[in-house]
């Protein structure tokens, strides 16, 4: 909870010297353009969270958003496939790669590192074979669908304000996650055993079903994440897109309040983590700032953040020792 | 310069405090030239506190160390050796990809043109190994030694560096009869040339063998000193638990009721070939003796289905089961405290409540899979005064609680579930006096509950103490079943060594 209004704090203060710095921040097109992306990163941040939270890594997920927005376009326009049936099928593939990283890491006790690495390599090969490494699009057609990504919702009583539906999606998600990791007993087994495994295992649980179950969410959030990606942008190169999104996702998560060692993570958290990727970044832009600094800026506010978070865990654990002298005394016997 | 009539060595008023207990207090000790001087007492008596010191490892808060009549400071380990002490530690310290005579002069090879000098490592490491009585070439790789001969080789390093004063910690916990004995006769040799020796053993009949003199720690404190001709198996153990042997034994004995668990044949991947058969019944505490590596832990484990048996089948209330997981096992209606705590236990990063309630919240669960936190609350709070955990509230890190309070989280959290047979691997292990005897209340309660306790131990007071029945392992099988009337500490060594 702390860390995330700390996270929360770290957002507010860099929109509030942005739109100080620049008028155009606060417009409805800006915000709605930085929520939009901010939600489709979300969703790609809140999948990590839960492998993260195992103690795990998923590296594959730029891959999967290049493989899956890729296939989405391509069975719609070249296949000529039914919409339903080719969000369906894109799902699916998603579903397997999910089952076969839970699969090579769990039965096969392979590293989660080496496997999705291998994962990113062969998703974008992949991807790339498959299509003849030509640009994929929707052109004009496919509104419908089009309408998930790039859609519009009015706010009612606010004229000139509208949320885009891709936020709904991810508070969606985000809802179903939250209540996922606090209220139900599986929410508790995964943090249990991204602490300790062998006790979680000892405890009962089925360790490694749990963990199939983490890479399954992330993989399958990832391939719907493609799927928004690719029809907000409608322009899909099979050799680049979504390149560097496992990095993007793995650094919300982290500013949010995951712990690479597991265990540990919240939510509201990684999606507040999220935005203040996005917002870092839309900052960069609007304050004239050259792009080119765009990593070194995220890299730098992300290793502050860190810093100044390790800074306060140790702080209170140093207030901690001095004010309980319960742990002090010794036991009864002596 | 050394005074004739001064000890070997005389530890005066040593005290060290560690965070939330006091290791040493004002500990005196006197150790002469050819003497055995065996140290007993109790785990968390200080025994090993004062080795650490002894040694070098730890410094003393208070207190003065006196080596021939000689106020000495014991710095570092190097230190110690350069003035004599040598401790051989219960777990050995050899390096056993290497040869007998590298290991003897580990860290101090003689050198010739800045190589190593094997030649003279050779014809060095034979005088010692013997003048341990040990038949080996200096060649000799040490993982094909017994681990006899292996601490026969530690007692030949020690006597490389010309050692004065020995520390023997546990030296014979894993040896056999045969190789005891001739443990013994280096010991009797080593004090016939003048060597000091302590000697810390669990085991009295050795001590009264052996020892000329016994000095008996409780609590950090002296707790008293037996000349040779006092020491007999009542004093020493009165001296060390600080009351009559009387009221030591096991109160009340409980009429055992059916079979609720039945073992019959069980091959564990540990110790493939030797099958296991055994029964436990409702009401029962069974108690597993056996030395270390003798397959006791394997057999817990295989039991709890954390591994697969090669064979063989277990029966649970009359039917066969297969458990493919600890959660199989636990739905049956078993539990395991297992030996390590903090890795198999607990989730040190978690508090009290989340860590009783772990293995029981898919039990009370409200509707499919979400978690019941009143109940959460309600059980962290019944098992905290139940089991009268210390801490300020059930939101407390495990971590920081003592190694008592986290062995009743880890007795907790299987209480909730109300297991038929409940399998525990050194349930005392490293806890202070006041908590095991809570632990051993809290077992005969839960015998007279009518639940099955299977127990592993490595105490033998324990074992003397606890168990309606004693089964004894040897090397991956049961060579012994002792009840009541038969149970002897001497019964269960010679079951245990097969010496």
């Amino acid at each position: 909870m702390k860390k995330t209004l700390g996270i929360l704090g770290l957002l507010i203060a860099v929109c509030v010297s942005t739109a100080a710095l620049s008028p155009n921040f606060l417009k409805a097109y800006n915000v709605e353009n930085i929520t939009t992306w901010t939600s489709l990163f979300g969703i790609l941040s809140i999948g990590v969270a839960f492998v993260i939270m195992t103690g795990g890594i998923d590296l594959s997920i730029g891959s999967v958003v290049g493989l899956t927005g890729c296939l989405l376009p391509w069975l719609l326009v070249q296949k000529h496939v039914d919409p339903v049936s080719s969000i369906a099928l894109v799902m699916l593939v998603s579903l397997a790669i999910g089952l076969l990283h839970g699969f090579l890491i769990t039965k096969m006790r392979l590293q989660p590192f080496v496997v999705t690495l291998c994962g990113l390599l062969f998703y974008r090969g992949f991807a790339r074979w498959f299509t003849g490494d030509e640009t994929q699009g929707f052109g004009n057609g496919f509104a419908g669908l089009r309408y998930l990504a790039v859609g519009r919702v009015p706010i009612p009583f606010v004229s000139g304000w509208h949320l885009p539906v891709p936020f709904l999606i991810m508070a969606t998600i985000a809802v179903a996650a939250a209540i996922f990791l606090n209220q139900t007993i599986y929410g508790r087994y995964l943090l249990a055993l991204g602490r300790n495994e062998q006790a979680a295992r000892y405890s009962g649980i089925h360790t490694d079903r749990m963990i199939m179950l983490a890479y399954l969410i992330c993989s399958l959030l990832a391939g719907l994440g493609g799927i928004l990606f690719s029809l907000e942008i409608n322009s899909i190169q099979p050799s680049g897109h979504g390149d560097f999104y496992e990095l993007y996702a793995i650094a919300a998560a982290v500013l949010g309040g995951c712990s690479l060692r597991g265990g540990e993570g919240s939510i509201l958290g990684v999606v507040i983590g999220a935005a203040v990727m996005r917002v870092l970044y839309n900052a960069i832009n609007l304050l004239g700032i050259p792009t080119q600094l765009e990593f070194a800026i995220i890299g730098m506010v992300i290793l502050a953040g860190v810093i100044f978070d390790e800074l306060v865990k140790r702080l209170a654990a140093r207030r901690r020792t001095v004010a309980s002298p319960a742990q002090a005394t010794p036991p009864a016997a002596f | 310069m050394p005074a004739p009539s001064s000890p070997l060595l005389e530890v005066r008023r040593v005290s060290k405090r560690y965070p939330g207990v006091q290791a040493l207090r004002s500990v005196c000790l006197r150790l002469e030239a050819g003497e055995v001087l065996a140290l007993l007492g109790e785990n968390g008596a200080g025994k090993s506190t004062l080795m650490k010191i002894l040694a070098g490892v730890q410094r003393p808060d208070a207190g003065e160390l006196l080596i021939d009549g000689c106020t000495t400071e014991i710095a570092s380990p190097d230190a110690a050796l350069d003035l004599g002490i040598a401790l051989i530690h219960q777990e050995l310290n050899l390096a056993d990809n290497l040869s007998v005579g590298a290991n003897i002069f580990l860290g101090r090879e003689p050198r010739r043109f800045g190589l190593i000098d094997k030649r003279r490592i050779a014809r060095d490491a034979s005088s010692l190994i013997k003048q341990v009585g040990l038949d080996v070439s200096p060649n000799t790789l040490v993982h094909r030694l017994s681990i006899g001969q292996q601490q026969l080789v530690e007692i030949a390093k020690a006597l490389s560096v010309n050692a004065r004063i020995l520390i023997m910690d546990e030296p014979t916990s894993s040896l056999s009869q045969h190789e005891t004995e001739a443990l013994f006769r280096v010991v009797k040799d080593l004090r016939g040339r003048g060597v000091g020796i302590v000697y810390i053993s669990h085991r009295l009949g050795e001590v009264k063998e052996l020892a000329d003199r016994a000095v008996v720690l409780r609590d950090g404190e002296n707790a008293g000193e037996l000349q040779r001709d006092e020491i007999d198996h009542d004093r020493m153990v009165r001296l060390m638990i600080g009351r009559e042997l009387a009221g030591f034994g096991r109160r009340q004995s409980h009429t055992p009721g059916e079979i609720v668990l039945r073992a019959s044949n069980l091959e564990t991947p540990a110790n493939p070939g030797r099958r296991l058969s055994f029964a436990l019944k409702a009401g029962e505490i069974v108690g597993v003796a056996g030395l270390v590596g003798a397959g006791r832990t394997e057999l817990l484990q295989v039991l709890f289905g954390v591994d697969r048996p090669l064979s063989g089948t277990i029966e649970v209330g009359g039917r066969p089961v297969v458990f493919h997981a600890p959660h199989d096992a636990i739905r049956a209606g078993l539990a395991l405290v297992p030996e390590d705590r903090k890795q198999q236990g607990l989730v040190l990063e978690m508090t009290i409540r989340e860590n009783v309630c772990l293995a029981s919240l898919d039990r009370y669960d409200r509707a499919v899979g979400f978690r019941n936190r009143s109940h959460e609350r309600q059980a962290a709070a019944d098992s905290i005064r139940r089991l009268n955990i210390k801490a300020p509230h059930d939101r407390q890190v495990v971590r920081l609680l003592s190694g008592g309070n986290q062995q009743k989280v880890v007795l907790g959290k299987w209480l909730l579930l109300k297991p038929r047979v409940l399998l525990l691997d050194e349930p005392t292990r490293g806890i202070d006096v006041g908590a095991k005897q809570e632990v051993y209340q809290l077992m005969e309660q839960l015998a007279g509950e009518g639940a099955a306790i299977l127990f592993v131990s490595s105490e033998l007071e324990e074992i003397l103490r606890m168990s309606d029945r004693t089964l004894v392992m040897h090397e991956g099988r049961i060579s012994g079943e002792l009840d009541r009337a038969r149970l002897s500490e001497e019964a269960v060594m010679r079951l245990a060594t097969r010496g």
